[in-house]
């Protein structure tokens, strides 16, 4: 069953077309990877599907009702996502991070948190326990009182995924999660997107580790200059001659190999 | 510098602090028409002070190695007592003839000691102090420590609001605490050398890590900690003596309190600059009084305290809603000039009420006065003194009892919502609004929350207000009213509620203390100020949160937002 359909999503920036006629489709349980050159537009369509910014025109739906232009209710509705630069609350706690992913999934009110009858004890407890099975499963056992600025780069990366997982997302939005890392921490985010999906999580992902993506997702979109090239599977994509003149460029008149 | 200077150091330091000590149970003040204590041998008020200093000098400096910085903190407040006091007698004494040989070998052995400490190399920032054994008595011990804390903050509450002026001119010494606080000088350089001990002992304590291991303490036991506070504060009426300047005064302090608590939720939690908050607790003073049955009032209603005080805070709560719903889309400097106008256009609003230029409602600059007592249904009065244990109640008390309560209150619904899942909600959204979105917080709604709930308290505040001073009036919700809020909760520390209750008391009694200065004491007030923020840029007490946003790597604070921490997109 497919979870996400983008259809004909255009962004335009006044005169410039950031993102032009994009489809996109993800299924319910699938690792889908978006890839492209510097500038292709591809966080702008992340930004689309999230409800940052709104598409000029296209559509959005998920579980085949349209997704709200509001990024707090794209999230409510179960898309979540995670930032190129990551924006985690830096003066917070990393279990307080998680905490507040649990936002949009918990009612307590004004007045329930004033007059804290047990009904907000056991939902402030089931929040605190699903929080730390949360850092416990991207590997931050143990580190939920370290203020979230203080974590290593890695951890960060981490973290917001814990935290964009607390918010019991269908799918999850990946915005150059192995950026910045070295070998060792690719190979455990590689190993973390697995176990997300295994959690029944789908997961689309922006990346430039062709590596990384290749070995992890089913199907592959290649977005340039705001268009869709390919889409297909890594196999398909590898061997498609425009993907590699789009990263290379054209080989010049009688040079080609 | 070299082991033996630093031994030489310590040796030199440790004999001046002695030689304070010593001073101190010589006589001060040669001058016969004195007219405090400062010619007697016993020490008392300002050499008492100077005393513990200097106590605090001569241990250390023979004892442990280390320990600068609490002594630099001892050592200049030591030295700056002593040479104030120097200097009020001998203006009083009419010149340097007037003074002792206590006072001169005080300021000698004050300039050793504060060499000394200055010399020594800095240490470091130390871990808390853990003293207890695990025994089986070891709750118990704490338990009385909280409750010393408690009790010791009510007596450095008395002694800094002062004693009253009856009792000094009976010439009695006070009931509870003649040794420590007899005068011995006018009241003035009694208040100014009381601060400077209470800022030299918290900062040694301070520096110790004493006050981080007793802050752990009390939240430890933190129920011990809220039944001793709020034993201490409803004991206060007690220590008066019949008296009720003080109360008018803590009265006072527990409605500033109260407001910057709520102002606290606004900035301190969800970082919204709030510049014109004083028009909320304005809307709450002049709803109390219009509803009051006061004869200048042109509603010609008398509705009950308890409904007055919950519609002044609704009808606060509702002009936060109308004026955050369109404006809560600015962010930083935009929304403070919005509330910063709010505030104008409420006073200068009320100010033209007045029949001529609008409707008949505020009775203009001379506001609604003749706000009568309240009353409680079964006949009491709060104009009313009264005797309680065979202790003079003045009708103060009854004001400054009902001021605890809303403190209480208010502290409590700001612990509650800091704690909870909106409290983080708003913590996040001022650390980075579009990840907090992205992270499914209605942003909009969550901000438009806290600036009517903030309204809602100043609200309640503002009416319970009304009736401690008796009347609405334009000029006292001016722009600078404001900007005091605002600096106690900064001052104070933002996002705590102690921060903000010690934010309001300093910045109520300073300027209140300082009125013998006169042309001078805005310039001490601003001095303090910013001695203050130099020394503790996260506030007196802040928050666990703040004081690591200041003190760990990733990014320093400044006074008013989380620092940005993080690459924009």
């Amino acid at each position: 069953m497919t979870l996400l359909v983008a259809r004909a999503v255009t962004k335009r920036f006044g005169g410039l077309v950031a993102v032009k006629d994009v489809d996109l489709t993800v299924g319910e349980g699938e690792v889908v990877g978006l890839i492209g050159p510097n500038g292709a537009g591809k966080t702008t369509f992340f930004n689309c599907l999230t409800g940052l910014e709104a598409p000029t025109s296209g559509a959005v739906s998920y579980r085949g009702n349209p997704l709200p232009t509001r990024t707090d209710l794209v999230t409510r509705a179960g898309v979540a996502r995670t930032f190129q630069n990551i924006r985690l609350f830096p003066n917070m706690t990393a279990l307080e991070n998680v905490l507040v992913g649990r936002h949009c999934r918990t009612k307590a009110g004004v007045l329930a948190a004033v007059g804290r009858g047990p009904r907000y004890h056991r939902e402030e407890r089931e929040s605190e326990q699903r929080a730390r099975e949360l850092l416990a499963f991207v590997g931050l056992r143990g580190a939920g009182d370290e203020l979230a600025k203080s974590l290593p780069y890695g951890d960060q990366r981490r973290l917001e995924i814990a935290r964009a997982l607390a918010t019991d997302p269908g799918l999850l939005l990946l915005d150059e999660p192995t950026a910045g890392m070295n070998p060792n921490e690719t190979a455990a985010t590689a190993d973390l997107v697995r176990r997300v999906k295994d959690l029944g999580v789908s997961v689309l992902l922006i990346e430039h580790d062709m590596r990384f993506v290749f070995s992890l997702c089913e199907r592959i979109a290649v977005l340039v200059q705001g268009e869709k090239l390919v889409e297909g599977t890594p196999e398909q994509v590898q061997g498609d001659e425009r993907v590699i003149a789009a990263y290379l460029g054209q080989p010049a008149e009688g040079e080609s190999a | 510098m070299s082991n033996l200077l630093t031994k030489v150091a310590r040796q030199l330091g440790a004999g001046g602090a002695a030689l304070v000590l010593v001073a101190c149970f010589l006589p001060w003040a040669t001058y016969s028409g004195f007219p405090g204590k400062m010619r007697a041998v016993t020490p008392g008020g300002a050499r008492l002070y100077v005393m513990i200093l200097a106590l605090f000098g001569v241990l250390f400096l023979l004892s442990a190695p280390g320990r600068a910085r609490a002594l630099r903190g001892t050592s200049a407040c030591t030295l700056t007592i002593a040479v104030l006091t120097a200097v009020f007698i001998s203006y009083a004494g009419g010149g340097a003839g007037g003074l002792g040989i206590g006072a001169i070998l005080a300021v000698v052995g004050g300039l050793a000691y504060l060499a000394a400490a200055w010399s020594l190399p800095a240490d470091d920032r130390p871990a808390p102090i853990r003293v207890l054994p695990d025994r089986s008595w070891r709750t118990t011990v704490e338990t009385l420590l909280v409750v010393a804390a408690a009790a010791a903050a009510l007596i450095a509450f008395v002694i800094g609001l002062g004693i009253p002026t009856a009792t000094i001119a009976s010439g009695e010494d006070h009931l509870l605490l003649g040794a420590i606080s007899f005068n011995d000088l006018t009241n003035e350089s009694q208040f100014l050398s009381f601060l400077i001990f209470l800022g030299g002992a918290s900062l040694a304590l301070s520096r110790l890590g004493l006050v981080a291991s007793l802050g752990a303490l009390t939240k430890k036991h933190a129920k011990v900690m809220v039944a001793a506070s709020l034993m201490a504060a409803v004991v206060f009426p007690f220590t008066q003596g019949g008296d009720g300047y003080s109360l008018r005064i803590a009265a006072s302090i527990g409605v500033f309190a109260a407001a910057a608590i709520g102002l606290n939720i606004v900035v301190g939690l969800a970082g919204l600059l709030d510049l014109g908050y004083i028009a909320f607790f304005g809307v709450g003073a002049y709803f109390a009084a219009l509803v009051s049955g006061s004869i200048n009032s042109v509603v010609p209603v008398h509705l009950p305290f308890a409904l007055t005080i919950v519609l002044a805070a609704l009808v606060s709560g509702l002009f936060g809603v109308l004026l955050g719903a369109p404006t809560l889309r600015l962010r930083g400097d935009y929304l403070a000039i919005v509330t910063l106008g709010f505030g104008e256009i409420f006073r200068i609003t009320v100010n033209n009420l007045d029949g001529s230029a609008g409707p008949s409602l505020t009775n203009g600059p001379n506001g609604i006065s003749n706000i009568p007592d309240l009353t409680l249904p079964g006949g009491f009065s709060f104009g009313d003194n009264h005797v309680l244990f065979g202790i003079n109640l003045p009708f103060q008390a009854n004001y400054y009892w009902l001021e605890v309560v809303l403190v209480a209150v208010v502290m409590t619904a700001f612990l509650r919502l800091a704690e909870s899942r909106i409290g983080r909600a708003w913590v996040a959204i001022r650390e980075d609004e579009v990840a907090a979105a992205a992270t499914g917080i209605n942003t909009t709604r969550l901000k438009l929350l806290a600036f009517g709930l903030g309204a809602v308290l100043a609200g309640a505040a503002g009416s319970v207000n009304a009736h401690v001073v008796k009347i609405a009036a334009p000029d006292s919700f001016t722009f600078l009213e404001s900007a005091l809020l605002l600096a106690a909760v900064i001052l104070g520390g933002m996002g705590t509620v102690h921060g903000a209750l010690l934010g309001a008391t300093v910045l109520y009694l300073l300027p209140e203390k300082l009125r013998f200065m006169q042309d001078l004491r805005l310039l001490v007030f601003g001095l303090v100020l910013v001695l203050i923020m130099r020394l503790r840029p996260e506030g007196l007490l802040p928050s666990k949160r703040r004081a690591r946003e200041f003190h760990e790597p990733g990014g320093g604070g400044d006074a008013l937002s989380a620092p940005p921490g993080r690459a924009s997109a």
